[in-house]
């Protein structure tokens, strides 16, 4: 049965959202959760494993100190309070691609707990709670041969490859948001893209979500004003930020659909896929099951020593919002700049620029503009090109003491990237230096405008717009070391025409 | 030396006669393997005999004394190895169809410490399916029969360790210990068996039955053997969290000084609730009889209660369920072992369902059925809680007991070994078997089991071995071996030889 969707406004006239966030991050730990066994990613299948991680009859875990510390240091950063006494837990189900047929999670001891995260969305400050964070192993990957879709279903015979199974995972779950309104899509992004950046900046993940490294369930209800929360549903497969919010936009259309037709939204998990932006029924969860939760017998419970929380706390990096406000206050950004920054992934490179000496102004112009440009083209992060904060700083430089123009910055910045050498190198090897010298310029001014007497015509009738070939002429003449304002100044003067 | 005397020697007499070099590690192995193959056919306590490997690992012992090399205390003495311990490239079962076939690609931290002491690996041996029984009834492959009475029981879950040292095939066996799997069996073939404390060997490829109280154990026919096999095992394992990172205290230098008989000053508790009703009389002849010997070998006697042991069977069979349910539900068809019905055409949750049922033995269904039921949400703190709760008051009774006692006494067992079959159709007389053993067990206190005398169960004309308990506060394991030394000491002085030489002859008169 197809639905037909109402608008995201016909939705918000009659409905609000509550959101919730299970956002799964892999832990960048050399080795496993309860085992010796590399991580990395992308490694031949079942080349990764050993009888601990394999769930092996006899083996038994061992929990990794990095992990458990990585995973305080997320909880602090997350403002929660660190358990000073905690269990990991058996989480019972049987599933082809857990080798032993329970998780090693943690249930009602999380090592961290009640912290909270602030966001800013279309400038409204957002906190959203944070209920828990706990540590966890992750499962083997399965894959589904023989069916058309990938998934089980029509599947002749699946395989599993355990590299990932025992990956250290730490679940953030947020308590449930309500109030957000029609932004509720755009609060959801903004905290999976704010909790990616402390996980970056902390050091904890590399946070890939196209890799699973940071993996998120969106959780979503509908509720008529004034009324109790509605239904839930969990959509789980959401692997971009730009999912993130796709997911809880189709959700809150699909559910009123739903709820407007006077049906019930069934509580239950549901796929995304990214192609349609659409999510599809996956396991109800009506009949819950049971998971049979108890004490992890084999391992020791975590006793995180109160000083050394505290010396985790005072050693952690300065914080994604606390650098954003000293860099706006730094480079003199308002929100907006500091976003459009943001999501070029420059503002590092804008502060750094400014800091090698470079007006912030043109720091900014540059990185969001002609680098930002080139970054784009080769399919990288700004950050990744090969030049630095203080190179650029340094054709700005150039530029505002008369050497470079603009035009003749942009060659230099294309032959730093080509070659790998500083600007300073470049000017010198390709004598790129601003002519400016009218006198040497006539020669060739001279030469384009005899050259191009149908041009001339159009300029001396009034179409002064029309100097441009000229002006290109000069500048193919002069290898692009004129400054193209004073040729055309030139070009103008010479035909007696008002610039 | 012949054959038969090596056979005969305990672990530290053929470590002697090794280092000397009156006798090689290979004539010894092959000593007993030829006993195996002689007696076996009666006890079947080998499920698998590796007389390649044991010929092998013997001929390393001799090449390395030859070479001047250092040997260890039980160099070059053979052992039995329950099934339950992996050992690389030799099949482990578990006693279960479900492992049938699965050779493990590691060995466990005490199969590696036993190689690294130059111990002698003859094979594996049998138990009750995952460690679950008292009788080694519930073996997938038959059960083990007595070497006192070939009709009766050798005790379990380790029955094919305690048969195969009662049956000279092996001067030492390594048992496991959930609720008393070494202890009484160690008492129902009146040979010596030890829990140590928990923490105090590794768990490191013990195929996991109940997580929170498995320990692997000695099993010998004398305490000092007994103690130096747990020296060899015992000491922090890092791949084990629950391991204790203490040093393993001196045993065998415990068992030589309890052995001059000197118990001077000890306090000696007996334990109330571990006797009485549901005794046979003759055990309880033999206690009594055990607890006179240590007042006369200077002990103090005092009577102490300990009122929550009362609740240990019950508690005992919510936990070690509850943690089954969970440590067996990897065995699915998957990865290894058994795979039913895997016919192209079923789903998989069919074909793991079809393994369970073949691959599983009823007392092991009969656990996870339980487990799973006392785990489940809204059942978990009525049950698995409640007997958590009961497990602290229990280790409370110890620790009061401790106060004002060194160790605490009690038969090993309620009665001596009962006839294969008399106790399968009834789970709670065959559970009863353990009520002395589980205290112990659910406290992680160290104890061990000591043949004290020799009863006839009723209706019967065999006397039977009985066993007494010395149970230890946590670490104080050395304590065991002391009293446990004194008694054997005195009772082989006063008997005139030690009690494995009791049992009749195997393979002539049967």
């Amino acid at each position: 049965m197809t639905l037909a969707l109402p608008s995201f406004d016909e939705v918000l006239s009659r409905y609000e959202p509550v959101l919730g966030l299970e956002t799964h991050v892999e832990l960048g730990t050399a080795s496993k959760m309860f085992c010796g066994c590399a991580t990395t990613f992308g490694a031949a299948p079942n080349t990764q494993v050993c009888p601990v991680c394999l769930g092996l009859p006899g083996s038994l875990p061992v929990a990794n100190a990095a992990a458990i510390e990585h995973t305080i240091r997320l909880g602090l950063a997350l403002s929660c309070s660190i358990s000073p006494w905690c269990r990991f837990a058996r989480k019972n189900y049987f599933y082809p691609d857990m080798p032993k047929n329970f998780q090693i999670s943690q249930y009602d001891e999380p090592l961290c707990s009640d912290g909270h995260l602030d966001i800013e969305v279309a400038g409204q400050p957002y906190r959203i709670g944070i209920e828990r964070v706990h540590l966890e192993e992750d499962t083997g990957k399965s894959s589904h041969i023989g069916g058309s879709t990938g998934r089980i279903h029509g599947a002749t015979h699946s395989l599993v490859d355990y590299n990932r199974a025992g990956i250290p995972l730490v679940e953030v779950v947020t308590r449930p948001l309500s109030g957000a309104g029609a932004l509720a899509p755009e609060v959801a992004r903004a905290y999976v893209s704010e909790l990616r950046e402390i996980c970056r900046v902390l050091g904890v993940s590399d946070v890939r979500m196209e890799q699973g490294s940071l993996r998120c369930d969106v959780n979503v209800s509908l509720n008529r004003p004034g009324e109790g929360w509605g239904t839930r549903t969990e959509t789980k497969n959401v692997n971009s930020l730009r999912s993130v919010e796709r997911a809880v936009r189709f959700e809150m259309c699909r559910q009123a659909a739903v709820l407007d037709s006077g049906g019930r939204v069934i509580q239950e998990t549901r796929h995304f896929h990214e192609e349609t932006g659409t999510t599809t029924s996956g396991r109800s969860k009506e009949e819950a099951t049971d998971y049979r939760y108890f004490p992890e017998p084999d391992l020791v419970p975590i006793a995180p020593d109160a000083e050394w929380v505290e010396r985790l706390r005072a050693a952690l990096p300065e914080l994604p919002a606390a650098r954003r406000a000293r860099l706006a206050a730094e480079l003199g950004a308002d929100p907006k700049d500091m976003r459009a920054m943001a999501n070029a992934g420059v503002t590092d490179l804008v502060a750094e620029t400014a800091a090698a000496g470079a007006p912030v102004e043109q720091a900014r112009k540059w990185w969001l503009g002609y680098l930002a440009q080139q970054a784009n083209a080769a399919e990288i992060s700004p950050a990744e090109l090969g030049i630095t904060p203080v190179q650029v700083a340094r054709v700005i430089a150039l530029v505002a003491d008369g050497t470079l123009s603009d035009g003749l910055a942009r060659q230099v910045v294309d032959g730093v990237l080509e070659a790998g050498r500083s600007p300073d190198e470049i000017v010198a090897e390709r004598a790129l230096r601003t002519v400016s010298d009218t006198g040497a310029l006539g020669a060739a001014v001279d030469q384009a405008i005899a050259a191009q007497p149908d041009v001339v015509a159009k300029i001396r009738g009034g179409k002064v717009q029309a100097v441009g070939p000229i002006v290109g002429a000069v500048m193919k003449a002069t290898r692009g070391q004129a400054d193209a304002a004073v040729v055309r100044a030139l070009v103008l003067e010479r035909l007696g025409v008002e610039s | 030396m012949s054959a038969a005397e090596l056979t005969r020697l305990p672990a530290a007499g053929i470590a002697a006669v090794v280092a000397s070099g009156e006798v090689s590690a290979v004539e010894v192995a092959q000593a007993h393997l030829d006993r195996i193959s002689a007696v076996d056919s009666q006890v079947h306590a080998f499920l698998h005999v590796d007389a390649d490997g044991a010929l092998a690992a013997a001929k390393a012992v001799d090449d390395k004394r030859a070479a001047g090399e250092p040997l260890g205390p039980l160099a070059g003495v053979p052992l039995a190895l329950k099934d339950v311990i992996v050992t690389k490239g030799i099949p482990t079962t578990c006693g279960s169809k479900i492992l049938q076939g699965w050779v493990p690609p590691y060995d466990a931290t005490v199969t590696a410490r036993l190689k690294d002491a130059g111990i002698v690996i003859l094979g594996k041996v049998n138990m009750d399916e995952f460690a679950m029984g008292s009788s080694t009834e519930n073996s997938a492959y038959g059960p083990t029969r007595n070497p006192w009475d070939l009709s009766r029981v050798p005790g379990g879950s380790s029955g094919g360790s305690s048969a195969s040292v009662a049956a000279f095939e092996a001067p030492l066996a390594i048992g496991t210990d959930t609720g008393g799997s070494t202890r009484q069996p160690a008492a129902a073939t009146g040979v010596v068996g030890h829990k140590p404390t928990y923490g105090g060997v590794s768990r490191y490829g013990l195929v996991a039955f109940s997580s929170s109280l498995d320990q692997a154990g000695p099993l010998a026919r004398t305490v000092l053997d007994a103690a130096l096999l747990h020296e060899a095992i015992g000491g922090h394992d890092p791949l084990d969290s629950t391991s204790i990172d203490v040093p393993v205290p001196a045993l065998a230098a415990a068992a030589r000084t309890g052995a001059t008989g000197d118990l001077d000053g000890l306090r000696v508790g007996v334990v109330r609730e571990l006797g009485g009703e549901g005794y046979e009389a003759g055990v309880l002849e033999s206690f009594q009889q055990a607890v006179a010997l240590l007042k006369e070998l200077g002990a103090e006697i005092t009577e102490v209660s300990c009122p929550h042991f009362d609740y240990a069977l019950p508690a005992y069979y919510l936990i070690t369920p509850s943690e089954c349910s969970s440590n067996l539900a990897r065995f699915d068809a998957v990865r290894y072992g058994l795979r039913v019905g895997d016919d192209g055409a079923r789903a998989l949750e069919e074909v793991m369902s079809l393994t369970r049922d073949a691959g599983f033995g009823p007392e092991v269904k009969r656990r996870i059925i339980l487990g799973t039921y006392a785990l489940s949400s809204g059942y978990y703190d009525a049950y698995y809680g409640q007997a958590q709760k009961v497990r602290t008051l229990i280790s409370r009774d110890f620790a009061v007991a401790y106060e004002r006692c060194d160790v605490l006494v009690s038969p090993t067992s309620p009665f001596v070994a009962f006839k294969i079959g008399e106790r399968t159709a009834d789970p709670l007389a065959m559970y009863a078997s353990d009520l002395c053993t589980l205290p112990a067990s659910l406290a992680g206190v160290p104890a061990i089991s000591v043949p004290c005398g020799l009863s006839t169960a009723p209706g019967s004309a065999t006397p039977l071995p009985v066993g007494l308990q010395i149970m230890a506060p946590a670490l104080a394991d050395d304590r065991c071996y002391r009293v446990a030394a004194a008694v054997e000491a005195a009772l082989d002085a006063r008997r005139g030889h030690p009690f494995p030489t009791d049992a009749p002859e195997l393979g002539h008169t049967q």
